[in-house]
């Protein structure tokens, strides 16, 4: 606050509580003015309003006004920049409440702490609470069922982009992923789109409509992509999880598995971006989440 | 409106204590089974059980009210609005009709005033006494009275602020948190609060509430009108007043009122009934009481001071049955139709469904087009039930959920994210449809609830 309308402030506050000690004096001092029966208004020939005074405790109630008010101005904030004996302010409030709720949530789940996250995915209790965090930190994006969307990668199957181990879950949510595919189409050109396109849906057992079918596209698109795609997505077209590079085989797509779509993703390239959340939600939290995760797509003999 | 005026000049006055002198009488007898009774549902009613719980417990943690069977969730407040109208209602219909009967029988303030006075006259004696007492100096006897009587409104009004918080937090953990000494935290601020408000207002404040604090007080006569029953006293009868004769006779011209001012001493309020109506009357009748009671003795017709109109003061016929009343009647009987039509009718399960914010629409590799909601099933029942969710309006929709049988527990509430499924390309842009959950185990338990459907534009 400037200095200046921190003076005013304390000018306008303490001006006004004198201002109020003042009135109370007054109306309490026996002026000799004012007629003991009534206050002589009278209203439709007969209504007439009594001076019916009110009792003195009421006053009593004002001057404990005043010296509440002084003690408060003396604890906390409310005289221009003095911080108040307490030093309380709304953002001290939120910190300790927020660092209280923390505390308590770690100890609530310290008995977890030497627990593998397997371990933990098994536990009703801890999936519980993972659950409510799901749906407040990850559900915007990977969806309330945890099966994502476009551009969001489904959590509940076996497809791993960066891995299914624990440990590659822990990280993914813990430091976050960046990935980005180049854009093709400047580099290889329409045809070279078509070529690459038909193979890569060969790749998951599809074929493409009209010119995309033909053999000779196919064979074109499968000698650029040894020599363009091999390098993230390996020779078979299996992925690599150490880059994020998704398998093209599995007909699993991140960025939609309509021809227009891979055309697209193609062409234009795609980038992908997870947040990191280990300094926003603290190790516990993430610990809970991911094994939330590897909860949701247990192991392949399991299901 | 008060017809003393004060003596002094300034707009404060000191407070004089109201001595109010004993009485007995019908009326009496009737304020003090009124007395009975409520404080008796007070103190009682939080230690009743009902299906192994408190029978009447609002569990505000928890959101949830219990009323003997009856369950409250937060989605039926409106029910508690409702009795708060009807509430309100009552106390326009039964004052229009007879005055101030809540301020003079049931009113908290009336009633545990009656406690404390009783107390008062308990260790201090009766009404002379009492003020032999304050006006002598401070002997042993003084200081043991007033100490007994401290020591009887204390506990009586911690006991008051242990029960009102036992309507909150289970009475039988509290009682054993306090004989424990470990009650802390807020059930100990509101047992203290409580308790202290009690003390308060029931030994120091007792008619300055209803004279300087309390609005019913003012705004009830605005609902009087000239056949409404008010405490009145009979002044064509009574007037001019005077005492009797030595011998126990009246004097020639005078009237029946022999000017003993018990009215006056009996009034709680400290005001003089033979002034006419003022708004410091409470209509507890204490007055009626005591005039009877002297009629009585001297030989004349009791009801000098009795219930009656304006209209019959005046000498026309009262008339009962006026518009006020019978709009009043009307009102307050179709809210009380309704109102047990809620209640008895009143879904036992209750539906939310949220979508999901980020996406309107997932079209799976097939094609198929899936919206995802999460649902909110709110089982009120006191039972638990398997739930299937189903929807309709929506051609070859599916409800498909990871979480299998939706199982509520009894008086609980479940969230499920379930995912709605039509067939590839069938509808374009968004239509409204219906979610329903239908109890397995009883189809007449069901809760529906439109959402919409959004596909490819």
């Amino acid at each position: 606050m400037k200095q200046g309308i921190a003076y005013f402030v304390v000018i306008a506050v303490l001006g006004n509580i004198i201002a109020a000690l003042w009135l109370m004096w007054w109306t309490n001092k026996d002026s000799g003015k004012i007629p003991a029966k009534d206050t002589t208004h009278v209203w439709d020939d007969d209504l007439t309003e009594y001076n019916n005074p009110l009792p003195r405790w009421w006053l009593w109630m004002f001057f404990l006004s005043i010296v509440f008010g002084l003690g408060y101005l003396v604890l906390f904030p409310g005289l221009g920049n003095y911080p108040g004996l307490l030093h309380w302010s709304s953002v001290s409030q939120l910190d300790a409440e927020d660092s209280a709720a923390r505390a308590a949530f770690e100890q609530r789940f310290a008995g977890y702490k030497d627990k593998s996250l397997t371990e933990m995915s098994k536990d009703p209790t801890a999936m519980a609470t993972a659950r409510n965090l799901f749906a407040l930190n990850c559900s915007s994006c990977h969806g309330s069922d945890a099966r994502g969307a476009k551009g969001f990668p489904n959590l509940t199957d076996q497809d791993w982009l960066w891995g299914g181990t624990e440990d590659a879950v822990y990280q993914s949510i813990a430091k976050g992923r960046e990935n980005a595919m180049p854009a093709w189409g400047p580099a290889i050109g329409p045809e070279g789109v078509e070529q690459v396109l038909a193979y890569v849906l060969t790749l998951s057992g599809r074929q493409g409509p009209g010119a995309l079918a033909s053999p000779e596209t196919i064979a074109a698109g499968k000698t650029r992509f040894e020599t363009l795609c091999v390098a993230c997505h390996g020779p078979d077209g299996k992925g690599n999880q150490a880059l994020g590079a998704p398998n093209l085989t599995d007909n699993i797509w991140l960025h939609g598995g309509s021809v227009d779509d891979i055309r697209e993703t193609i062409t234009q390239g795609r980038i992908n971006h997870m947040p990191p959340h280990l300094e926003r939600l603290g190790e516990t939290k993430v610990r809970l989440l991911a094994a939330y995760v590897i909860s949701l797509s247990p192991p392949v003999a399991a299901r | 409106m008060k017809a003393d005026a004060p003596t002094g000049r300034g707009l404060y006055k000191a407070h004089q204590k109201v001595y109010a002198r004993e009485v007995g009488g019908r009326f009496v007898r009737l304020r003090n089974m009124a007395v009975v009774v409520l404080l008796g549902l007070y103190y009682g009613l939080p230690w009743l059980q009902w299906n192994g719980r408190q029978a009447l417990l609002f569990d505000l943690p928890a959101r949830k009210f219990y009323l003997f069977g009856l369950t409250i969730f937060p989605q039926d407040l409106y029910l508690l609005t409702w009795l708060l109208i009807m509430a309100a209602l009552s106390l326009f219909f039964f004052t229009a009709l007879a005055g101030r009967l809540w301020c003079g029988y049931a009113c908290p303030q009336t009633v545990w005033t009656e406690i404390f006075v009783w107390m008062e006259r308990l260790t201090e004696g009766n009404r002379s006494q009492q003020m032999k007492l304050d006006r002598g100096p401070w002997t042993r006897a003084k200081f043991a009275r007033k100490f007994a009587k401290q020591a009887l409104w204390i506990g009586f009004a911690g006991f008051t602020g242990m029960t009102f918080v036992g309507y909150f937090s289970p009475i039988h953990a509290l009682v054993g948190k306090i004989a424990g000494g470990t009650l802390a935290g807020w059930e100990l601020f509101w047992v203290i609060f409580y308790g202290f408000a009690t003390y308060g207002n029931a030994g120091f404040m007792r008619e300055q509430v209803c004279l300087y604090m309390c609005p019913y007080a003012r705004f009830q006569s605005a609902m009087f009108d000239r056949n409404t029953l008010i405490i009145s006293y009979d002044a064509k009868r009574g007037e001019p007043r005077g005492p009797l004769r030595h011998d126990s006779t009246r004097v020639e011209g005078k009237g029946d009122c022999i000017d003993c001012t018990l009215c006056v001493q009996v009034c709680p309020t400290g005001i003089d009934i033979r002034k006419g109506l003022q708004y410091e009357c409470i209509a507890c009748a204490a007055c009626i009481d005591a005039c009877d009671g002297v009629m009585k003795k001297v030989g004349l017709p009791v009801g000098l001071v009795r219930y009656g109109t304006q209209s019959e003061l005046d000498g026309t016929p009262t008339r009962i049955f006026r518009p006020r009343i019978l709009i009043y009647m009307a009102l307050l009987g179709a809210l009380l139709a309704g109102f047990a039509y809620a209640v008895a009718h009143r879904s036992l399960v209750d539906l939310d469904v949220l979508r999901d914010r980020n996406t309107l629409y997932r079209e799976l590799d097939d094609g198929r087009i899936e919206n995802v909601f999460t649902v909110r099933i709110i089982n009120k029942d006191q039972h638990a039930h398997a739930f299937r969710l189903s929807a309709s309006g929506l051609p070859n929709a599916i409800v498909d959920s990871d979480d299998g049988a939706q199982a509520v527990e009894a008086e609980n509430v479940k969230s499920i994210v379930v995912r709605v499924r039509i067939p590839a390309y069938q509808e374009h842009g968004g239509k409204n449809f219906v979610i329903t959950a239908q109890a397995l185990d009883d189809p007449s338990l069901q809760a529906k609830s439109r959402a919409r459907f959004y596909s490819k534009p």
